[in-house]
């Protein structure tokens, strides 16, 4: 058992490409769900379109990544209009079916044969964020290493600015949720009726906080394009969206910090677990070494599950959550 | 036969005389009505919730909604703050029209509801509650609320909620979550909420329901001194003791429809109204002899 190569899969991942994506998509969906009650199963898509946005513009028109950038924050904004003009003036669950079904309908768009000459059907794209590592400021030879893991010069990069826009996803979560706005849409999350009786636009808050959501989701999708020099739609399955939420409840929903704890907890756990029972089958541990490497990936998802619902049934809450919020739900 | 009863005040003096020479006819055209009725219907299935031909409020006057369980007096309500939609039907509010109208904006325009249910935000805080009521904050909008341009005017707001915790006496209670509120302090917290506002017109969906006598006296003055700062109540109560104890006018509702009007006493006298409630032929006036409809029920 090599525990220090666990100790470093488990700190490179707990701040490494997928916490950052995951973490950005978590603080999505904490404007919307946690705070203002908004189902948004769909945030995969919201994703997708970030990422797919950077890729064809540089792939398919030439033209350069910045541009790819505000377009794919536009298309999230009008994704958003699109699923929120018709459902969120309906109940809550109306928004949750249409945001999961969105997303498939989205992803089965972007692997289809009858696309493919734009998105690239199921190999997706490739090659397009050089206009990004341009940017740079670290030398090619560049690099870090924690034990045995080594970040390069592009990696570091990709971090840094990864990094960044999570703390500006963040900056503008907690300026958000202690002003008076941050005040209206808890309200909603609550009693929507409430809110509306004091004159207050109930839907126009609903879809800027759909909006807002969907695109820190397009800033995950950036980022997971870019750390992966690959957009492919099976990225952007609904699991993604599903990681965002055990991540989301995982930290505390409803609170600026939770996203950020959770996707590093999360990541960290989800890793270190998954070298853990390889090097466990590898150094022949008992029990362990029952398995094979297959089995013990799937087993690490299953251990995720009982995680969560651990989870739910001592600490519904999250690491972060207030609990006398949760018990006020009985009265 | 007492000839007045304990409700005092100026304003109650001139909307007494304003009143006093408006027909007891179901419809009667008032003096000076800020909402003017007409032909509001709205059925559920087969069933006609409230059918109303013509019905006028008096400015600045106290007005009670009676009726039996079911009459529609709370479905009336919704119509008119823009809740639900009429099958047709229009009123004006102040000389505006009102139908179509969406819920916010009936609130902007100054005519301010509270639920039979009460809707206080039971994980906001009393006095996040209170400023959520206030109009036109700044800090509301999107990108002053991100570049944090409410702060002053945030200190107001929480001066105008402050003065009025404490005049309905849940200052104590103002950094305390909603939901920790017994059910009557919630009533005061709504109603304190609405105000926040500053109303023209305010509809008070049975704030007495569920609120313990001591309580209800203070609450009635509120109420009262609703009418003395200029504002037009309407209020649903089932207790006649307290609707003759506060109201200017009072209107019956039975079965969606408008079936009398009139001063407190002569309503109550009314033979259609105690038919109505009692459902059969009875020569008691509905108070005094103590028959009264709080409900707690539906709490
Ligand atoms: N959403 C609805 N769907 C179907 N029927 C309804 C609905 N809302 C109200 N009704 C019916 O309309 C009628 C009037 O109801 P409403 O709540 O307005 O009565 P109310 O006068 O407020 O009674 P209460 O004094 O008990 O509060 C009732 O018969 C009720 O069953
Ligand atoms: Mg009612």
């Amino acid at each position: 058992m090599d525990w220090s190569y666990i100790l470093a899969v488990m700190v490179t991942s707990a701040f490494g490409l997928q916490a950052i994506v995951f973490g950005l998509a978590a603080i999505g969906i904490n404007i919307q769900f946690g705070y203002t009650g908004l189902l948004n199963f769909g945030q995969a898509a919201f994703m997708a379109v970030g990422g797919y946005s950077v890729a064809v513009v540089v792939v398919e028109f030439g033209w350069s990544f910045w541009v790819g950038v505000p377009i794919g924050i536009i298309a999230a904004i009008l994704l958003a209009l699109l699923l929120g003009i018709p459902t969120l003036r309906l109940r809550a669950d109306y928004l949750a079916i249409v945001t999961i079904a969105a997303a498939e309908i989205i992803r089965l768009i972007l692997r289809s044969v009858t696309f493919k000459e734009l998105f690239g059907g199921s190999d997706g794209r490739q090659a397009f964020a050089d206009g990004f590592f341009a940017l740079s400021p670290y030398p090619d030879d560049a690099a870090i290493s924690i034990g045995p893991a080594v970040i390069n010069d592009q990696q570091l990069w990709t971090y840094t600015v990864g990094w960044l826009l999570v703390a500006l996803a963040l900056l503008i979560t907690w300026l958000l949720v202690r002003s008076p706005w941050g005040r209206v849409v808890k309200g909603i999350r609550e009693d929507e009726d409430a809110v509306r009786s004091l004159g207050k636009n109930v839907f126009a808050y609903k879809m800027q906080a759909l909006v807002l959501g969907g695109v820190f989701g397009a800033l995950a999708g950036f980022i997971t394009a870019i750390g992966a020099q690959n957009v492919n739609p099976d990225v952007f399955k609904t699991d993604a969206t599903f990681f965002a939420y055990a991540i989301l409840i995982l930290g505390g929903a409803a609170r600026v910090f939770g996203p950020l704890l959770g996707t590093i907890i999360f990541w960290a756990v989800f890793q270190g677990t998954d070298v853990f029972l390889r090097e466990g089958i590898d150094a022949g541990l008992p029990i362990i070494s029952l398995m094979d490497g297959t089995q013990a990936a799937v087993l690490r998802v299953m251990l995720v599950g009982l995680g969560i619902m651990l989870l739910m049934i001592y600490r519904p809450q999250g690491i972060l959550g207030d609990r006398r919020e949760l018990a006020l739900d009985a009265r | 036969m007492p000839d007045s009863t304990s409700t005092s005040g100026t304003r109650h003096d001139e909307a007494v005389r304003a009143l006093a020479s408006v027909p007891r006819v179901p419809g009667a055209p008032k003096p000076d009505p800020i909402l003017v009725v007409d032909g509001v219907k709205r059925s559920f299935g087969g069933l006609t919730a409230v059918d109303v031909q013509h019905v006028e409020i008096q400015r600045g006057a106290i007005t009670a909604l009676v009726g039996p369980n079911g009459a529609g007096k709370t479905t009336f309500f919704n119509l008119l703050t823009g809740f639900d939609t009429p099958d047709t039907g229009q009123w004006l509010f102040d000389g505006k029209d009102l139908a179509g109208m969406p819920a916010y904006k009936v609130a902007r325009l100054g005519m301010i509801r509270t639920f039979q249910l009460t809707k206080a935000l039971s994980k906001m805080t009393v006095i996040d509650n209170m400023r959520l009521g206030a109009k036109n904050q700044i800090g509301e909008r999107m990108i002053p609320a991100i570049l944090g341009l409410w702060k002053s005017q945030e200190v107001a707001v929480t001066e105008k909620a402050d003065e009025l915790l404490a005049r309905f006496k849940l200052f104590e209670k103002r950094a305390d979550f909603a939901g920790s509120l017994s059910g009557g302090q919630r009533k005061l917290l709504e109603m304190a909420r609405a105000l926040m506002t500053d109303p023209t017109m305010v509809m008070l969906d049975e704030p007495m329901a569920g609120v313990n006598p001591a309580l209800t006296q203070s609450l009635l003055e509120h109420i009262k001194d609703l009418r003395e700062q200029g504002m037009t109540v309407l209020f649903v109560e089932h207790d006649m003791d307290v609707v003759r104890d506060i109201s200017d006018w009072v209107i019956v509702m039975a079965q969606g429809s408008v079936i009398a009007e009139g001063p407190p006493d002569e309503v109550m006298r009314d033979e259609a109204v105690i038919t109505a409630y009692l459902g059969g032929h009875h020569d008691k006036a509905l108070t005094a002899s103590g028959v009264s409809y709080t409900e707690e029920a539906s709490q």
